[in-house]
Parts: structure tokens; sequence; C-alpha cells
């Protein structure tokens, strides 16, 4: 259903031919990337630590320039974009969450609104909307710190701040890092709800090669700043790249153990 | 007797709102001048490490000048200013007092500033500045919205530091002509009354005690997000200044100020001045422990009204005439310099205070030293101790000339401590003021000078400019000039230097002198 909608539709974001390195070039972290996503997808990108899932994260909304190349986001190429104002369209979660330790669990969710000059009502009407949303308690979680907060909970506030101003676009690095299992499934499977009901376009970093093949609408493999393989979960589970069969081992090995070991009831 | 029986106390509290506002006044506004001019400096140096690196060694530089010096380097700065401003767009300002204070203050306040403020903002997590430009801020609300509130409670610190370092360094505001606490410091010192000194010590440690305080509740506050704390301090802030500053700004504006420079006897006389004003119906307050090259300029520019120099003074500091000159002569040559600067000589105290060769009594009759003469053939073995000023002055350059001395060592000391030092044989020789009571109470001589290497310095009345015609203010003084001999000036030095108030050591002064 999703791939016949959005066939011909331009990319919401796209890289073509993306170069950019650090340390005056001795550091390739995205190398020659070309990449769209369309309206609607959720895409996962996956690789290990240091391939540059962040970087090209970061290229997307202008926080770094591309050395070469273009990255454009709804048809428009960043580079004739006000960063500003792009930014404030596109939601961001961070990697390790990066809450402002200085607002409250309101102030932090309602601040790109704030910086649009939303009205104040309206602010805290759509701070209470999007704790629904993350399903956080209002009255127990508006006036909190984030220092008050358990992880999980700060993740979610971390997707509500995303979520805050509307956005048609998110990017997501690792949201659901360093959690417990069942919190990072419950919240994968949140997520994946709201992307579909808000029909939001989705970049989602994570290590988890599962959790890609769970969740994404398509999967990107990157390794040493270089793009190895894209597709749909089974299209990148018939890859031929050495790295992304490594990869993929992991999660077969896990299942074949886990069905011989489960009882097929579930009753453990 | 009980501590608080002494009736110092009670002068000292009299003061008190007088001075302690002043104290808040200049203080406040040298920490205000400061932070405007610290905080943008450290936003705007921190990203530029060669700003960043001149500014901060600047401010340590300022940081290593002694506070007095820096005070003191401020007044003929601001003195040259004035008048280049004057003569290009024929507006002067004061250079004496609050304005060289407030300048030196907001320097000596920066480094802690400068420097918290670049460390708190360099401590702040690079992910959330990260954070703040991803959800879409602007560089200046980075800055405003982020930075600044996370790197706050490391700035308050630094804010700390500099009032505590501020509130202390005014104290030492007295001799350019600021009114602080330091004006009980410096009097204390000067007459002995230690109790005094103690007062202002007491009094400038507990208000930065309070500041430091309060300052530390509004850090506590923002470091707890807690605005309850913050609001509290805040409010706390406000009210202690506002208690110190409105007492002092009700008081009546006193029409006369009467200037007085660092040692006992101007003391007693700038009280004698005042009370003599008061006699005749005119308000006036005092402004004591004014430095010598200071005084001068601020009668000359009306910031002060009527003091008592010393001719030989002037003539030979103010007015720069070379060499030696009669007593006459030196009068002579004053009223002319005098009446070019408009200030105006309303005549001779009485007594002259020179500066003299001054020895034990017995230790001069054991060794045959009457005069300047005889001492000179013992002078290679002996050591000699003079103010801080002397071994720079034309006298000293004179005596030597004049009779071939040579001293095996030259010490500088504070006035008041150099007769004890020379009774107790701790130096051999001392240049002291001939009209200092302390000769008699520890039994000195003061030897001859045949060779009349040290004119005689006559004490004189000076005015205002402002107040060259002003005829209740000469009539109020016209009683003072040819009254006070070298011995009642003398006795009352003494009576001053063994803790009794000026106050009332020049009430008792005038009670002996006044025409009947
Ligand atoms: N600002 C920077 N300056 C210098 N090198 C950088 C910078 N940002 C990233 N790099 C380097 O670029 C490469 C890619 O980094 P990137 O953060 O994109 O990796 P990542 O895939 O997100 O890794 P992780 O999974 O650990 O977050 C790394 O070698 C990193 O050290
Ligand atoms: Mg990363």
């Amino acid at each position: 259903m999703l791939a016949t909608m959005t066939r011909d539709a331009p990319p919401m974001i796209a890289y073509t031919a993306v170069d950019k390195s650090f340390d005056g070039g001795r550091i390739k972290a995205v190398d020659g990337v070309s990449l769209a996503v369309a309206r609607g997808e959720l895409l996962a990108i996956v690789g290990g630590s240091g391939s540059g899932k962040t970087t090209l994260l970061r290229l997307a909304n202008r926080l770094i320039e591309a050395d070469a190349g273009r990255v454009e986001i709804e048809g428009e190429d960043v580079q004739a974009a006000d960063p500003i104002a792009l930014r404030r369209r596109i939601g961001t979660v961070f990697q390790a969450g990066a809450l402002f330790p200085h607002l409250s669990v309101a102030g932090n969710i309602g601040i790109t609104p704030k910086l649009l000059g939303w009205p104040r009502d309206a602010i805290a009407a759509r701070v209470d909307e999007l704790l629904d949303l993350v399903r956080l308690d209002r009255a127990q979680h508006r006036s909190r710190f984030p220092h008050e907060l358990s992880g999980g909970q700060r993740q979610r506030v971390g997707v509500a701040r995303a979520l805050a101003a509307k956005p048609a676009i998110v990017l997501m690095d690792e949201p659901f890092g360093a959690l417990d299992p069942l919190t990072r499934d419950a919240l994968g499977e949140d997520f994946r709800a709201l992307h579909q009901r808000l029909q939001l376009t989705t970049v989602l970093i994570t290590h988890d090669i599962t959790e890609a093949l769970l969740l994404a609408d398509r999967i990107a493999v990157m390794h040493k700043g270089r793009l190895l393989e894209q597709g749909t979960p089974a299209e990148v589970s018939r890859s031929t790249e050495p790295y992304v069969a490594e990869l993929l081992q992991t999660p077969r090995r896990q299942a074949q153990r886990l069905g011989a070991l489960l009882p097929q009831d579930g009753a453990a | 007797m009980s501590l608080f029986a002494d009736p110092r106390w009670r002068d000292a509290f009299a003061n008190l709102p007088d001075y302690l506002g002043a104290h808040v006044r200049v203080s406040l506004a040298a920490l205000a001048l400061g932070l405007a001019i610290s905080l943008p400096l450290a936003i705007l140096a921190r990203h530029r490490p060669v700003l960043r690196g001149a500014l901060l060694s600047f401010a340590g530089i300022v940081q290593t000048i002694p506070g007095l010096a820096l005070l003191a380097l401020f007044y003929p700065l601001l003195l040259a200013l004035a008048a280049l401003s004057l003569s290009a767009f024929g507006v002067g300002f004061s250079a004496f007092g609050f304005l060289p204070a407030v300048l030196a203050l907001a320097l000596y306040s920066m480094l802690p500033v400068l420097r918290n403020t670049i460390t708190g903002l360099d401590a702040v997590d690079p992910a959330l500045v990260e954070a703040a430009q991803g959800v879409g801020m602007t560089q200046r609300q980075v800055l405003t919205m982020v930075e600044l509130p996370l790197a706050l409670p490391v700035i308050m610190a630094g804010i700390r530091t500099a009032a505590v370092w501020v509130i202390g360094t005014a104290t030492l505001s007295t001799p350019i002509g600021q009114t602080s606490l330091g004006n009980y410091i410096f009097a204390g010192l000067q007459t002995q009354n230690w109790v005094l000194v103690l007062f202002g010590c007491a009094a400038a440690a507990l208000l930065a005690l309070a500041v430091d305080q309060l300052l530390a509740l509004i850090e506590r506050g923002l470091r707890l997000r807690s605005r309850v704390r913050a609001a509290l301090g805040g409010l706390g802030l406000a009210a202690l200044i506002a208690a110190t500053l409105l007492p002092s700004l009700a008081g009546a504006r006193s029409t006369y100020v009467i200037g007085a420079k660092t040692f006992t006897e101007q003391y007693v006389l700038a009280a004698l001045l005042e009370q003599r004003l008061a006699a005749a119906g005119l308000s006036a307050t005092t402004r004591a422990g004014l430095g010598s090259s200071v005084i001068y300029d601020a009668l000359k520019s009306s910031d002060i009204d009527a003091y008592v120099d010393y001719s030989g003074t002037l003539w030979a500091n103010q007015f720069k005439h070379p060499g030696l000159a009669t007593r006459d002569q030196v009068l002579a040559d004053l009223k002319q310099d005098l009446a070019k600067d408009g200030v105006t000589l309303l005549g001779e105290i009485g007594f002259a205070n020179a500066y003299a060769l001054v020895m034990p009594r017995a230790k001069a009759e054991a060794q045959g030293i009457r005069s300047i003469a005889d001492l000179a053939a013992r002078a290679p073995s002996m050591t000699i101790a003079g103010d801080y000023e002397f071994f720079s002055r034309p006298e000293w350059a004179n005596l030597r000339k004049a009779y071939g001395l040579a001293f095996k060592t030259e010490r500088q000391m504070q006035p008041d401590f150099m007769y004890a030092a020379v009774a107790s044989g701790e130096v051999d020789i001392i240049a002291g003021y001939t009209s200092d009571g302390l000769i008699a109470k520890y039994d000195l001589v003061v030897l001859d000078d045949p060779r009349q290497a040290i004119p005689p310095y006559d004490a004189v009345l000076l005015l205002s400019p402002k107040h060259a015609g002003d005829a209740k203010l000469r009539d109020a003084l016209k009683p003072l000039p040819g009254r006070i001999d070298i011995e009642a000036m003398r006795a009352a030095n003494l009576q001053a230097g063994s803790g009794s108030t000026p106050d009332a050591v020049a009430r008792a002064l005038w009670e002996k002198v006044k025409p009947r």
C-alpha cells in the first residue's frame, strides 16, 4: 500500500552523492552516499559505531554542511534554505536525549512552538496533547524536570519534543537506546503507531538490526561512511554484501535458538 | 568599664548612615559597571582565543595591583581627562571621590566575573548546544535560552567573589575623596583610635558577608531551580540596598565640605572648622583622610570648600618652586600662586608644622648633640626613619646638602609609629613634625637647624574658588587665623593621639584659644 502511494511523489529527503569529512579530510564520515526517503516512509539506518549515521542526520537539518553532493528536503536544496526555519519544521530526537536540564517537561516539549511564536495557551494545550500521545500522565509529568524522570520517560519526552511543532519529518538518533528490552519494545511499537497515525516521514537510527527489521519500511546499512545496502527488510535480508550478511546472522541465530528454547504457548 | 560604654562607639554609630550609604553606593555602582563590561566581554571573547587570553591576563594583572595604588592611579588620570574635556568640549567633571573610585573598583571586579562566565559557558554540554540548534534556536537564543541559564550558577559564584572584593576594597577609596566605611579605618589609624578601626573593619566585613550570603541564596535558588529562594535572595538584597541608601539620601545636604589630610592634626582642625561653621548656623560635612596630592586639587575644583594646608608643602610640591626661601618669601609666593587658581588664603592659623629631626632628649644630651650640625659626624652609624614621602621631598635633599648628612639606613614608617620607634631605640633619629604632641609625650628633642635647611611651614586656611566671595563662610571662619600657637596645637595633637575623638579635642582647643 505504502509503496504504491509514494512511488511517483518526490522524496521528502534526498541525499545525492554526499561527502562529509572531518579533521581536514582525515576522517571520511560520509562517503558518496545517495539515499531517498519517500513521504510516509519509516527508514531505519543501521551500522556500527562511527559508521556515519549521526553525521548523515545532521546533514539533513544543516547542523553541518556537506563537502560535496546535494541534500534536499521536500525537493528544496538545504543549502538554499534558512537553517533556523528548516530545523523548526523538522522534529529531531537526539542521541542520548539531550533534554534541557533547566526546563521542565512542559518547557522542553513546548520549546519549538515557543520559538515559532505560538500563543501561550496553544502551547500548553499542545504539550498536554503530546503527553497523552507518548503516554505520560499529564498532571504527573508536566512540571517535572528531566532529572526527575526515568530513562524511558526521558526518551518519551524527547519524542514528544520532536513532534511538538507538528513536523512532517522526524529524525531520530537512537531514540530507544539504553533501555531495558521490554520498554524499548513498547516504545518502538508506540512510535511505529504514531508514525502511521500522524503520517510522518521518519528516519530512525539504530544499532539494533532486529529493531530495524521489525519497525522499518526500509533499511539502509552504513559501513565506514558508505551506504552498503538499502531496501525493504526482505530485500536487505537477501543481500550478498558480506557485512550485511554478518549483521543479519545475529538475529537469525537468536530467532532459531529462541524458537527451540521457548515453549510454543508462551506460558513461561 | 563595659566595652560599649566607651563614648567613641556612639560617635562611630552617628556616622554610620552616611558612611555605610556612601560605601554601598560606590560598591553598587562599581559592581554594576563591572558586570556591564565583563559579561558582554566574556561572551564576546569566549570563542576568540586571542581576545580571551588578552582579557584574562589584563584582568589578572589588574588584580595584582594593590587596591590603594589602583585607586590612587585613577585620580590623576581622571584629572587629566577632565582638563582635556574642559578644553575640548567646555564641560569638565569632578575627578574627585565617586568617579575614580567607581572606575577603579569596577576594574577590580572584572577578573572573577570574566573567568567564571567563560568557564561556565565552556562547561555547557556540547550535546545540549547542538540540541538547542536542532530545535531551531538562533545563535542568540542558544546563548540566552540555554547556555547562560546553564552557566548561571558558575557566573553567580564569580559575581559573589567580585562583590566581596569590591566591598572590601571600597574601604580604600577614602584617600581619593570617596566617603566609605574606610573613613573609620583611616581616621582610627591616624588618631590611634582602635575602636574606630575595629568598627570600620567589622562594618565592612558584615556588609560583605550579608551581600555574599544573599547572593549565595540567589545562586542556590538558581542551581536548584527554586524560584522562591532566588526571589527571597533578590528581595533581601534590594532591602539591604534600600536600607543602607535611604538614610544617607534622606539626610540633609550639607552646604559646605571640609577637607582633611591623613594625619591627626588635620582631623582636629577639620573638626574645628566644622564646629565653627555649625556655630554660625552653617551645615558642613568633613571629607577626611584625603591624600596630600588629592586635597589641593579637590579644593581648586571646589569639590571641597575649606581646609588647612602648610605653606611650604604647597610652595614646594604643588607650585614646584625650586630651592629654599624665607618664611615671608614662601608666603608671598604662595598668595600669588593661589590667587591664580582662584583659591582664597583666609589667613595663617598661628602655628607652623615643619619637618624636624627629632631624637630622645637623654640620648641627645649624653652624646652632646644639640643641632643637626652636631649630628652629621655620628650619622654614618645611625638609622633614620621618616614618613612615606619625606625621603623624596626637597627638604631632605636640602638637609643632606647643607650638613653633609649620610645615615647608615633610611627607613619609611607610618608617622604615628615613628615616635615610639625612636623612643624605644629601634631607630636613632626620626624626621618628625614640629607640632606633634608625641614629642612631649616621649620626652624627645627637636634638633636645631642653624643653617635653616628646612623652612618653617605655616598652617594656612584655604577656601575654594566657589566660595571665594561667600561672606557667611568668611565670617564664620574669621576668628580662627592667628589663634592657635604651636603649644596649643601640640597639646591638642597629643590628646587626639591618645584616644579622645577629634571632635572633643577640637572643642577643648577652641575653649582654650577662643577670643574673649
Ligand atoms: N564534529 C566532528 N569532528 C570530528 N570528527 C567527527 C565529528 N563528528 C563525527 N566525527 C567522526 O565521524 C565519524 C562518524 O561519526 P558519527 O557520529 O556519524 O557515527 P555514528 O554512526 O553516529 O556512531 P555511533 O553509533 O557511535 O553514534 C566518526 O569517526 C566520528 O569520530
Ligand atoms: Mg551516532
